[in-house]
């Protein structure tokens, strides 16, 4: 299954899908369940979930659960192209934009555009939410932590770790 | 070199004060990395701002919507942008490298480990149910960021947010043809939609 073949479409697939990560690795989850679970078969609805929460467990920016996946298909040769195909492109664009203007300046065009962009992303995100759900959700206990998570975490400042810590010791009991 | 001779090569505009190298760079983004569960956006501003104050509030937030707007993973932008304001191109790799090595080394070792022991049940079983706490976690930020949006009521900015989260989400759209319908319609909606409340 692996081959050089498999790393080029790794890496193709990540750093097209990347050019359009408009607000971030959380917006991307969509698109990347597509390309994982739906277009290629790297991996199960399941794995998916777990990628997810393996990636959410661990310190370091979101967007590593890129490097989940692109171990699952080619071990870790899959998972360094895969984190380099979503981030490097972006980055070289990034670089290269703060190079040019250094400063916004006074044209209204940077404040409309992301005023325009900012919905576009937190449709995204609840969309993502939506495939996880979908991927993560099997049963009605499970769709019930989801939602307390949820409620907890939006009307406490509770540290986000204790409820993933509180959802695998439920996990474990058997609860969900 | 005398201190106050001119022309001393530097191509930084005014002499900042303790500007980090490229190695203390490098270890700053480690370990806001490394210390950012669930995200590190809010331990690079703690960092760069509070800690070391390589920048001001506002420039932080200035360096961060030019990061936000771009595509592409949004701190990981921020680093290269930081590393490069303050070292070229090479204090750009050593924040990037910073922030994604170390995380990088342990999520690939978590995914060995996961593949040797995914199968086991206990580990099924505390895996299931941290992957519906973290869903529940995402939807709470998404949630939060909505709430400025549904409390100005801008009709604009909520039909797009709609449109694109069932495009994507319900229909399982592609994501590049959604955005490239929805990106110029909702810029060309919130310019006419600024311009008519202007006139």
């Amino acid at each position: 299954m692996t081959g050089i073949g498999t790393l080029v479409g790794i890496a193709l697939a990540f750093g097209w899908l990347s050019l359009f990560a408009v607000g971030g690795a959380a917006a991307a989850i969509p698109e990347i369940h597509r390309i994982a679970v739906d277009l290629n078969h790297w991996m199960t609805d399941a794995q998916f979930a777990d990628a997810f929460a393996i990636a959410q467990l661990s310190p370091g920016p979101n967007v590593l659960i890129v490097s989940l996946v692109g171990y699952q298909v080619a071990g870790v040769a899959g998972a360094l192209v895969a984190t380099l195909a979503m981030c490097v492109p972006t980055a070289a664009m990034a670089y290269t934009v703060s190079r040019l203007l250094h400063r916004a300046g006074d044209s209204p065009w940077p404040a409309l555009v992301q005023a325009a962009l900012v919905p576009l992303s937190i449709g995204l995100m609840a969309a993502s939410g939506l495939v996880l759900a979908f991927a993560a959700d099997g049963s009605i206990a499970a769709l019930v932590l989801t939602l307390a998570a949820a409620v907890l975490a939006a009307a406490t400042s509770l540290n986000p770790v204790w409820l993933l810590v509180a959802g695998g010791i439920l996990g474990l009991l058997g609860w969900i | 070199m005398p201190p106050d001779s001119p022309a001393a090569g530097l191509p930084l505009d005014p002499p900042t004060p303790a500007l980090p190298g490229r190695f203390t760079l490098f270890v700053a983004f480690a370990k806001m990395s490394l210390a950012g569960f669930g995200g590190v956006l809010v331990f690079a501003r703690r960092a760069i701002v509070d800690k070391h104050r390589w920048m001001t509030a506002d420039e932080f937030n200035e360096t961060f919507a030019l990061c936000h707007f771009l595509p592409g993973p949004n701190i990981v932008n921020l680093s290269v942008v930081f590393g490069a304001r303050i070292r070229g191109l090479t204090g750009s790799i050593a924040a990037f490298v910073g922030l994604l090595a170390p995380p990088f080394v342990i999520v690939t070792t978590l995914a060995l480990l996961y593949a040797h022991y995914g199968d086991v049940p206990a580990l099924r079983r505390v895996l299931n149910g941290v992957s519906c706490a973290a869903v529940g976690l995402l939807l709470a930020v998404t949630w939060r960021m909505m709430l400025p949006l549904l409390k100005r009521r801008d009709p604009v900015a909520l039909v797009m947010l709609v449109a694109v989260f069932v495009a994507v989400g319900i229909l399982r759209w592609p994501l590049p043809q959604v955005l490239l319908v929805t990106i110029p319609l909702s810029i060309a909606a919130t310019w006419l939609a600024r311009r008519r409340s202007a006139a």
